[in-house]
């Protein structure tokens, strides 16, 4: 374990932040270019991994543990909210029989 | 140190692999070995927990989750919806604005203290534990609260309503 | 007597008052009794007055008294109030203005008895009484401008009374107008008065003004607004020419107003501020030249006009001009003593056509008249005396006040001495032409009209008389010394031009050049009524009807000089233009336009908006990622 401390000693805060919005930005890429609900749901789920690993970063160099503690619950929110979200996009399935994103356009002006 | 950058790189490269791949099942497999590579990151930090928690929560279940649904739903690359080529490059482009001005607003491109870790000890299970029950102690019951609600949600949603109607 | 003052021009409007509101439900007899009784009464108190000013005058004071009555403005520098200024020349005018009223009131209870709107009629010559004498009592600037702009509206409403008729209707509306271009002169000249000498009372300006040097710019300009106001009242070059379509009124008005009162306000007014005038001998330059070149332009037109009531409105234009030479030539008391003899005969004139008219069945036409001085004894007798003071013949009151005049001219400038007296030969001619054409030969009309021709009721025949009376012996009030006279009007009067005549210099003139003069003017005067009679009487001329062909002289005269059509082009057309263009390009698209458009935009963009809700996700989550890129822009530049 010491070597590993030692292995992560070095690296600038900064690239940890360009790491993260870099990954960030591909899943906005992702929400945007992609018509099937569930890879842009599977995008949602890459925006709010980077920014889990954006705050555990945080953490370690402040040294303060509630930034592990948010990641924690933003874990079991992100579970519950893709069992939501899927119950949903199964039902949207079941009653336009497509899940094209496109197809919802009801809210149409 | 260099073992974070080309544990970065392969997070990026997977990562973008996830979202331009047609078949919504290669999708959900690179973005699981997106997440693997997320929890080599936890490691480096010495967040064990988070690490664990991370394989066993998004690898295990949500993708899990995700690809049942695909199962379910029958979904292949033919059956896959285009974008138009003007829409994917505004939303490449968006995405690239979100970028620049997340890295501006930050600063990343300035030199910074490079991260040292103040307390190794508080990614342990043990240290966590600690202070998630004394501090946050009301969240986290609360928490398991929202777990309920979502899995009862998730349930009358997703039920069958076809024998109704 | 004096501190009755306040009740002179009251009881005029107290007559308008009850006549107005109750002109549906008072008898007739009781409107006449009304509307002419209150004008008496203020005539019995104007002769108090008088009588007080007159002993005043004698023990050698100046006469001048101030009554206020009330505080009407107080706004920062400005004060003014309501107060009456009583003076020889105020107290002259009210006698003029009341007594002539009253005659002309009782007269009216005969011409207008077959008429609908009698109670109407009176109640407007009340009104226009009361404002009359608001003008002439005024002790300030302000008091007068409510006078002028009074007389001027109930001119209107006086001379459009037949206003179903839309001839009459287009009158009085230019007459309206006219005087309105005069009057901003007026209100322009009032600003710069109280500019300059930070005050709208006639004492504290004319006594600061007496300190100010000859020619003072300010003062200059001053007076060219007095005179260009004076001109749109008192109907001289350039605005002139409503004073001929205002026949168009009830003759009664015509008297009253347009001969007796109201165009001579700018005369009054002028008279009153002599010290600013005398002060701007360009002005007075600008004043002569002008009302000598309006005496004989309105004497030319005269000469073929074949409606009575025309010819006495050119007639009146004429004589107008001739007060205005006075005062342009420093006769100040010359020019109002013409002004009170002008008023005798002038209104003793057109009662007398009145009188005419209703004779023949409201025939205006000289043409169609004649003979009628067997029918119309009293009426013939009457108007001779006044068309012989008009024409100026010894001893009649026209002389005497057309001389002096004439005098004071000649001292100035023998030019306008000779316009002058070219007029004065017009004047003659074509008074007397109207004279023997109405009177003399035998009667032109139909038979219906000569069966209905008589004399006029006493109500119409007695202020005729009294009037006549006047005009023949009204040259004694100021007979100058040449004739031995005491120049009582003058030395009167005097206390109020004193300061003028100092800075003017006095009048000097051989008494051998006054006997010239007067011998001249008169024997000349009487050579023109022989040549009319020659001409209408014993030739039997009668005025070409209408379409002959005539002489270019005749015809320029004819047609009025074409003046009216001058202004047609360059004034009225223009404006109309200008008023379309107003209305379809500023107003219909311009202003409604921007409306419009404000309008339509909002519409436009709504529906545009309406675009952005296209039901499509995608985009709707585009547009968010575009949002927060740029809210965090606006985050970086902002802190």
């Amino acid at each position: 374990m010491e070597t590993v401390i030692q292995n992560i000693q070095g690296v600038p805060l900064n690239h940890y932040i360009l790491f993260c919005s870099l990954i960030f930005s591909i899943g906005v890429i992702g929400v945007l270019i992609r018509r099937n609900v569930i890879i842009i749901m599977m995008s949602v789920e890459l925006m709010l991994n980077s920014v889990n690993l954006l705050l555990a970063a945080f953490s370690a160099y402040k040294g303060d543990a509630s930034g592990q503690v948010f990641v924690f619950f933003i874990m079991a929110l992100a579970a519950a909210e893709v069992a939501v979200g899927l119950a949903i996009i199964v039902m949207v399935y079941r009653n336009t029989r497509s899940v094209d994103i496109n197809a919802l356009n009801r809210l149409r002006g | 140190m260099s073992v974070f950058y080309f544990v970065a790189f392969l997070s990026v490269f997977f990562a973008l692999m996830t979202i331009f791949t047609k078949n919504p099942v290669h999708s959900v497999l690179y973005l699981v070995i997106t997440f693997f590579t997320f929890t080599v990151h936890y490691i480096l930090l010495n967040a064990q927990f988070l690490a664990v928690v991370n394989f066993i929560v998004y690898m295990g279940a949500i993708m899990v989750l995700f690809l049942f649904v695909l199962m379910l739903l029958n979904l292949n690359k033919d059956t896959e919806p285009l974008k138009s080529n003007l829409v994917k490059f505004m939303g490449v482009i968006a995405g690239m604005c979100i970028l620049v001005t997340l890295a501006g607003s930050f600063r990343v491109l300035e030199t910074s203290q490079p991260v040292v870790l103040k307390d190794p000890d508080i990614g342990l299970v043990g240290n966590l534990g600690k202070v998630l029950f004394s501090e946050f102690l009301l969240p986290f019951e609360i928490s398991s609260i929202l777990l309920l609600t979502a899995m009862i949600g998730a349930v009358l949603l997703a039920k069958n309503e076809a024998k109704k109607a | 007597m004096i501190e009755l003052v306040w009740l002179i021009p009251l009881l005029p409007l107290i007559g308008f008052l009850i006549n107005g509101l109750g002109r549906n439900v008072l008898p007739k007899p009781l409107v006449g009794i009304i509307g002419s009784g209150v004008v008496l009464v203020s005539f019995f108190l104007s002769c108090g007055v008088f009588s007080a000013v007159y002993a005043a005058r004698q023990a050698g004071e100046q006469g001048s008294f101030v009554q206020p009555l009330f505080e009407w403005i107080r706004a920062g520098n400005l004060e003014v109030s309501l107060s009456f200024l009583i003076d020889p020349l105020s107290a002259v005018m009210l006698l003029i203005v009341t007594g002539i009223g009253f005659l002309i009131h009782i007269y009216s209870i005969g011409y207008m008895n077959h008429d609908s709107g009698f109670a109407k009629f009176f109640s407007y010559l009340n009104l226009f009484i009361f404002f009359m004498l608001l003008l002439v009592l005024g002790s300030n600037y302000a008091v007068m401008f409510i006078g002028w702009e009074g007389v001027g509206l109930c001119s209107y409403l006086l001379i459009g009374f037949w206003f179903k008729n839309t001839a009459y209707a287009a009158a009085a509306k230019k007459a309206f107008v006219m005087n309105r271009i005069g009057d901003l002169g007026f209100l322009l000249a009032v600003f710069l008065i109280f500019t300059t000498f930070g005050t709208l009372e006639f004492a504290g300006v004319f006594s600061k003004a007496a300190g100010m040097p000859m020619g003072d710019a300010t003062l200059l300009l001053t007076t060219l607004l007095l005179f260009i106001a004076a001109t749109g009242k008192s109907a001289q070059i350039p605005l002139f020419t409503w004073l001929p379509d205002a026949m168009a009124g009830p003759t009664p008005v015509s008297a009253l107003i347009h001969a007796a009162t109201m165009v001579t306000a700018g005369i009054y007014m002028i008279a009153r501020s002599n010290i600013l005038f005398a002060l701007s001998p360009f002005t007075m330059q600008v004043i002569a030249v002008i009302g000598v070149c309006t005496a004989l332009l309105a004497a030319a037109i005269a000469v073929t006009q074949n409606d009575i009531k025309k010819v006495l409105a050119y007639s009146t234009v004429s004589q107008l001009g001739y007060m205005f030479l006075g005062l342009g030539v420093g006769a100040f008391t010359g020019a109002f003593f013409h002004v009170i003899t002008h008023a005798f005969f002038k209104a003793l004139l057109f009662l007398g056509a009145g009188s005419v008219i209703h004779a023949v069945s409201n025939e205006q036409d000289m043409r169609a008249m004649g003979g009628l001085k067997r029918r119309l004894p009293v009426t013939y007798v009457t108007m001779l005396i006044g068309t012989i003071a008009i024409a100026g013949i010894p001893p009649l009151s026209g002389f005497f006040s057309k001389d002096e005049i004439l005098a004071h001219a000649f001292e100035a400038n023998k030019l306008l001495w000779i316009l002058g007296f070219v007029g004065a030969l017009f004047t003659a001619f074509y008074m007397f032409r109207m004279l023997f054409l109405t009177f003399f030969g035998s009667f032109r009309g139909t038979q219906e009209q000569a069966a209905h021709l008589h004399e006029s009721p006493a109500t119409m025949t007695v202020p005729l008389i009294v009037l006549a009376v006047l005009a023949a012996i009204g040259g004694l009030l100021n007979v100058p010394e040449a004739l031995g006279g005491g120049h009582a009007l003058a030395s009167f009067l005097a206390p109020v031009f004193a300061e003028s005549v100092a800075k003017t210099g006095e009048f000097h003139l051989e008494h051998s050049t006054e006997y010239l003069l007067m011998g001249i003017s008169a024997l000349a005067a009487i050579i023109m009524v022989i040549v009319a009679y020659r001409q209408y009487v014993t030739k039997e001329m009668v005025p070409a009807a209408e379409g002959t062909p005539r002489g270019f002289l005749s015809r320029l005269s004819y047609h009025k000089f074409y003046v009216d059509e001058i202004y047609d082009v360059l004034v009225v057309r223009p404006l109309n233009a200008l008023s379309v263009f107003f209305y379809r390009v500023v107003d219909r698209s311009g202003i409604d336009g921007i409306v419009n458009a404000l309008g339509k935009s909002a519409g436009e963009s709504g529906r545009g908006i309406r675009l952005l809700q296209s039901g499509n996700v995608g985009s709707y989550i585009f547009m968010m990622v575009i949002a927060v890129v740029m809210l965090l822009i606006y985050g970086i530049f902002n802190g």
